[in-house]
């Protein structure tokens, strides 16, 4: 499972990979909000943590229908199938994978993108922490989604449609440890939740995910 | 009674026979209920002393959220009824009631708006019971979107049948997530079955007859549009066939 | 060890294709399916290979027995012809890759990128990977796609080597392999007839 893990990692290294779209993706976002709202710092920083939980989210959209699809095109889907490893454990390290290339980079980039949004000092940390704790839930749920329309040519659209529903919790509780943080506020209940939303999702929907990957490979 | 003897009404032919018997009974039922209900209820109930007329919108307002959720409800069972017996009527019986599920959705979303317009000087606010109701939209949105996009039938009645599991949990979650988000300006539940003290019994007849008559009325279009599947679902067999010759 | 499949009847798009279908084969063996296209030869192959269930029938063999390879090979253009079989030989916890190096003689090309070889290089190197699998049935379909007339020898001859090894090959291939100790099998009169009368009934059709 390593083996497939290191794989996953070298071709998003390697050209056309992919890696760093994200991130990318992420200061586009953060640079064109200023202009649909005005560059007034009040408001920019009123909306910062909200707005960087958005675009972390949309970036880690953007990339989860190669999470799959690439392996299901060329083949490899049908031979790890028949590989031993199981399953659930091929949608785990792919989830892992694309968590390594999109959402870690996305967590450490986030103070930098936050001083373009005028985050208040306080909430620096707190944004930092809560992107740590929900990425992994977003990657998680992306592969479900991705595992679900594998087998639909241009399935991009739909997989949005699919996932961005199944999103909202950890946004909701993502973005208000941020703002809570940001307004020197006690972020202890959000954090919670977040933790365990992604604990929950990490432990349970890779089953999902692999059931319906099954169903796609048949 | 035999429970296993329900299974039968598994088999299409068994199904369609049955249901386009009793489907004439349903739709009359329906019809007078919901004539009885709403007319009853919008002509022949006193106004609101603080809401005045508007609160009549509740006639139509109250039945089709609780059939919104209700019906959610059912497509989960009849997805396990599929994953754990392997029953296509159930199956395309889920397929079939999405839809409606997401006009019962729309209509109370689009009620509350006119309701809301007076009550709270808006068309829109994200109440968090509003804003439960219009993430519901999106799951029956993917839901019918995925069910669409899949040529194979038994390939999308698994995949489906997931979804409403996993999107069963997300949808739950997110209505937590969206009280703890934003504690709103909805009034509190006006009406169970146990708790009638919270409407006056002139405004609560009216509207079990009226909440009767959309249970009614999803009931026959539900069988219409499952049968309506199963012929579908036949007629792809049947040139699928043809084709393999 | 035997493979024994008795009775099996495989699905296309929950249409029955093919039904009936028995066949034994030993350790040592190979066994070629034919029949014209679109018969369900791959829909076997699949079945037999664990990635859909059968409709009926019994195939005696775990899967885990079992290593399958199709008309996409499952390289990566990005990564190399080394680094593609060590990720194969990696997942399946088996050793070296220099046996299926030199196999299908790719030891030279072993640092260029997979996306820069010729379609029969790429086939080469999709076969070898079975070799690196160290698994004893190889199912195949139609392995010698877009190989030239040496490449199909140094197929034959891996084939050769796998089922003195005891291993066991079954495949479906359309052209004379010169493999003439390969039983064949032709899966026409199996084919899947029509239900005779018509129950509208639980399954469609």
């Amino acid at each position: 499972m390593i083996a497939l893990l290191m794989r996953d990692l070298r071709l998003a290294m390697r050209a056309g990979g992919g890696f760093g779209l994200g991130l990318a993706f992420f200061l586009i976002v953060v640079t064109l909000v200023p202009f649909g709202v005005g560059p007034e710092t009040g408001l920019l920083a009123r909306i910062a943590p909200g707005i960087l939980w958005l675009g972390a989210l949309l970036a880690c959209l953007l990339s989860l229908d190669r999470i799959l699809a690439l392996d299901w095109e060329d083949g490899s889907l049908d031979l790890l199938a028949t590989s031993p490893l199981p399953l659930e454990g091929i949608v785990t390290m792919k989830a892992l994978a694309h968590w390594i290339t999109t959402g870690l980079p996305l967590v450490i980039a986030s103070p930098l993108f936050a001083v373009l949004m005028s985050l208040p000092g306080a909430g620096y940390a707190p944004l930092v922490l809560s992107l740590l704790l929900g990425t992994p839930a977003l990657s998680v749920i992306g592969t479900f989604g991705a595992a679900l329309t594998v087998g639909i040519k241009r399935g991009g659209l739909l997989l949005s449609l699919l996932v961005l529903p199944l999103y909202v919790p950890t946004l909701i509780f993502g973005a208000e440890m941020a703002r809570r943080g940001a307004e020197g506020a006690d972020t202890t209940t959000p954090m919670l939740m977040l933790a365990g939303i992604s604990a929950g999702v990490i432990a349970l929907l890779p089953f999902a995910s692999a059931a319906v990957l099954r169903v796609n490979l048949r | 009674m035999n429970l296993n003897a329900l299974w039968e009404y598994a088999n299409p032919l068994k199904f369609m026979r049955t249901t386009e018997r009793a489907l004439p009974y349903f739709w009359v039922a329906a019809v007078v209920c919901l004539v009885v209900g709403l007319v009853w209820g919008f002509f022949f109930t006193p106004d609101d002393f603080r809401q005045g007329s508007t609160v009549k919108i509740f006639y139509l307002h109250v039945p089709s959220a609780m059939m919104a959720i209700n019906i959610w409800v059912m497509m989960l069972i009849t997805s396990l009824v599929w994953i754990v017996r392997r029953h296509h009527v159930s199956a395309l019986a889920a397929r079939a009631a999405a839809p409606i599920g997401a006009v019962m959705t729309v209509i109370a979303l689009a009620t509350g708006a006119i309701w809301g317009q007076p009550m709270w000087g808006t068309w829109w606010a994200w109440d968090p019971r509003l804003t439960s109701f219009l993430i519901l939209f999106l799951f029956y949105l993917g839901y019918i979107a995925l069910w669409e996009a899949i040529e194979n039938d038994d390939t999308a009645a698994d995949l489906t049948a997931v979804l409403c599991l996993v999107g069963s949990v997300f949808a739950l979650l997110s209505r937590y997530a969206v009280n703890f988000w934003n504690q709103g300006l909805h009034q509190g539940a006006s009406l169970s079955l146990d708790k009638k003290e919270n409407v006056a019994d002139v405004f609560w007849f009216p509207a079990l007859v009226s909440i009767a008559g959309f249970v009614l009325l999803f009931i026959a279009l539900v069988i219409l549009r499952t049968n309506t599947e199963i012929r579908a679902r036949r007629m792809r067999a049947l040139l699928a066939r043809e084709r393999l010759g | 060890m035997e493979l024994e499949v008795s009775e099996l009847s495989v699905a296309r798009g929950g249409i029955p294709v093919l039904e009936g279908l028995n066949f034994r084969l030993a350790a040592g063996h190979a066994l070629i399916l034919r029949g014209p296209n679109g018969i369900g030869k791959t829909t076997v192959l699949r079945t037999i290979a664990g990635l859909q269930p059968p409709l009926a029938g019994r195939i005696s063999l775990d899967r885990e027995t079992m290593t399958y390879a199709a008309h996409a090979d499952g390289l990566k253009a990005t990564l190399t012809v080394e680094e593609n079989l060590s990720f194969w030989a990696a997942v399946f916890g088996t050793g070296g890759i220099d046996a299926a190096l030199d196999g299908f003689a790719l030891r030279d090309l072993r640092a260029r990128p997979a996306g820069a070889l010729s379609a029969g290089q790429k086939r080469r190197l999709g076969l070898a990977r079975l070799l690196v699998t160290g698994r004893p049935v190889w199912v195949l379909d139609e392995p010698t796609v877009s190989l030239d007339v040496e490449a199909v020898a140094m197929f034959v001859r891996a084939v050769r080597a796998h089922l003195a090894g005891g291993g066991m090959a079954l495949m479906a291939t359309h052209i004379d392999l010169g493999l003439d100790e390969a039983a064949v099998l032709d899966v026409g009169p199996f084919r899947a007839r029509a239900a005779q009368e018509d129950h509208f009934d639980e399954v469609f059709l």
